[in-house]
Parts: structure tokens; C-alpha cells; sequence
């Protein structure tokens, strides 16, 4: 006797699909990331330990790079002007948190003219972005 | 003669591994996004023209030098030290405002790293001293 050996086919689930569903996938992730809508300044944030998380939204970014440029909404001022920007901002909308982005290693005399121009301008809730100390 | 057409066979990509790319791709984005939240010391500043007079017992003067050294109400104090010196000032004296004043030629980290520390010895009122007195 012979055996004929059978080999069974494994029971076929079509797989031919497989691709189109993997490519749905992946447009939605590609639909639904949210790119950062400004590219703001290259810089380094201080480390702190008691900082806390900002809500997603109602943020103006204020960025101040190593060199002290500030920049606000990718446009650059200097910063006598930054409370004439903020007044804009605050009657757009009054509940806005500042967020300030400093560079840790610009000197602060910047930073002591850019909270005389956020009192100016009445932007009063002021948030220093710092980055989770490690270690 | 006879031409036998012969069908010329198609060359064939196997298109089988193509669910295994997209699978790697998608993979690859799912581990990759991060969702970057934003941290942050909260401070609410003054308004303009709002100076309150204060006490000059409720006023502890912190002063930061262009190196990062730290000084209250005139002694200097070591950076780990900052946090256990707050408690002890806050013990005395829980109305104790904590006034920060930066040389301006001191790096930002500086400052920050003093804050930070305030707000661990449990300091809740902090103030930026201006650099100039305020022009009326």
C-alpha cells in the first residue's frame, strides 16, 4: 500500500487583504497626526522638577534661543515689542497661558525685559517650560 | 513553420510581503509618535502698577549671581540646601514672600534651578524683582 501522503493545505484564510487593510492603517495614523503648527526656535529648556503639565490648548509660545531672538509665532520681534504682540493676543482671548521657551543658557537680562512687557500687556499666567529632571 | 506564440510570461513581483512592509510601517509610527507634553513652572506675574507694599519681615530676598550662586537675605546658601532652608523660613513665617533677583548676566538655568528649589522647600509666593524701579 501506498501511503499518498496528503499534505492537508493549511485551511486558507485569504490573505490577500492583509496589504489593504495594513495600508488603511496607515493613512489613518498619517491623517490623524498633528504637526506642530509653528517650528518655533532651536533651543535647550532648563531641567526642573516641580514643573507641571500646560493643557493642550489656549498656550502662545513665546521662544528665546540662546542668542536672546525671540520669536512669537515663527515671526521675530525684539523685546520691547513683545507686549504689544501679547495685548493682541490677550484680547483675542484673555485666558491664554504664556508659555515662556528660554534657551537655559541665554543670560536673563532678556528675561526679566520680557516679564516687565507680559505685566505691561496684562498676560499674567506665565508658565517657564522646563523639561523633567533626569537622574 | 509554426510560430508558436508563446505567451510571454509576465514578470511577476510577489506582492506577498507587501503586508509585512506596510505591518513594519506601521509598526515603526506607532512607536515613534510621541505625544509631547508640555511641562512648566507656573507663575502668575504681576500686574503693572499692582506693587503691593510689603513687610520687610514677610520679604526673604533671594539674590543669583552671574556663576549661579545663591544668596538669602544676604547669606549665601548652598544649591542643596536651598530647599531645607525654605521649610525652615516658611516655618517661622508662612506669609514669607520670596523676592528673586537675577544678575542679568547669569545664565536662565539659574534662575529656573532657584525656583525650582523655592517651590520644593514649599514656597508659593515668589516674585521677579524688576531690574529698575518701576517709572511712574
Amino acid at each position: 500500500m501506498r501511503f499518498v501522503k496528503k499534505k492537508e493545505g493549511a485551511a486558507g484564510i485569504p490573505t490577500g487583504s492583509m496589504a489593504d487593510i495594513a495600508f488603511l492603517l496607515i493613512m489613518f495614523f498619517m491623517v490623524t497626526t498633528v504637526f506642530r503648527a509653528e517650528t518655533g526656535l532651536e533651543l535647550l529648556l532648563p531641567e526642573s522638577e516641580m514643573g507641571r503639565k500646560l493643557p493642550n490648548r489656549g498656550i502662545v509660545h513665546i521662544y528665546v534661543n540662546v542668542k536672546e531672538r525671540i520669536s512669537i509665532d515663527d515671526k521675530y520681534y525684539d523685546a520691547k515689542q513683545v507686549s504689544i504682540v501679547m495685548s493682541k493676543k490677550m484680547q483675542v482671548d484673555p485666558t491664554i497661558i504664556v508659555s515662556l521657551r528660554i534657551d537655559k543658557d541665554a543670560k536673563y537680562d532678556v528675561v526679566g525685559d520680557i516679564f516687565d512687557q507680559l505685566s505691561e500687556s496684562k498676560a499674567l499666567r506665565v508658565s517657564l517650560a522646563t523639561e523633567k529632571k533626569r537622574g | 513553420m509554426e510560430l508558436r506564440k508563446r505567451e510571454h510570461k509576465q514578470a511577476e513581483i510577489p506582492t506577498s510581503s507587501m503586508a509585512d512592509i506596510a505591518f513594519l510601517l506601521i509598526v515603526f509610527f506607532l512607536v515613534s509618535t510621541i505625544f509631547s507634553s508640555e511641562m512648566g513652572l507656573q507663575i502668575i506675574l504681576p500686574e503693572r502698577g499692582e506693587e503691593v507694599k510689603v513687610r520687610k519681615s514677610n520679604l526673604a530676598r533671594v539674590y543669583v549671581n552671574e556663576i549661579g550662586d545663591v544668596k538669602i537675605d544676604g547669606e549665601p546658601v548652598k544649591l542643596d540646601m536651598i530647599a531645607i532652608q525654605v521649610k525652615a523660613m516658611l516655618a517661622e513665617n508662612d506669609s514669607l514672600i520670596f523676592s528673586i533677583k537675577t544678575n542679568p548676566q547669569a545664565n536662565y538655568k539659574y534662575m529656573v534651578r532657584v525656583f525650582d528649589r523655592l517651590k520644593q522647600g514649599g514656597a508659593e509666593r515668589i516674585s521677579f524683582a524688576p531690574k529698575t524701579l518701576p517709572k511712574k
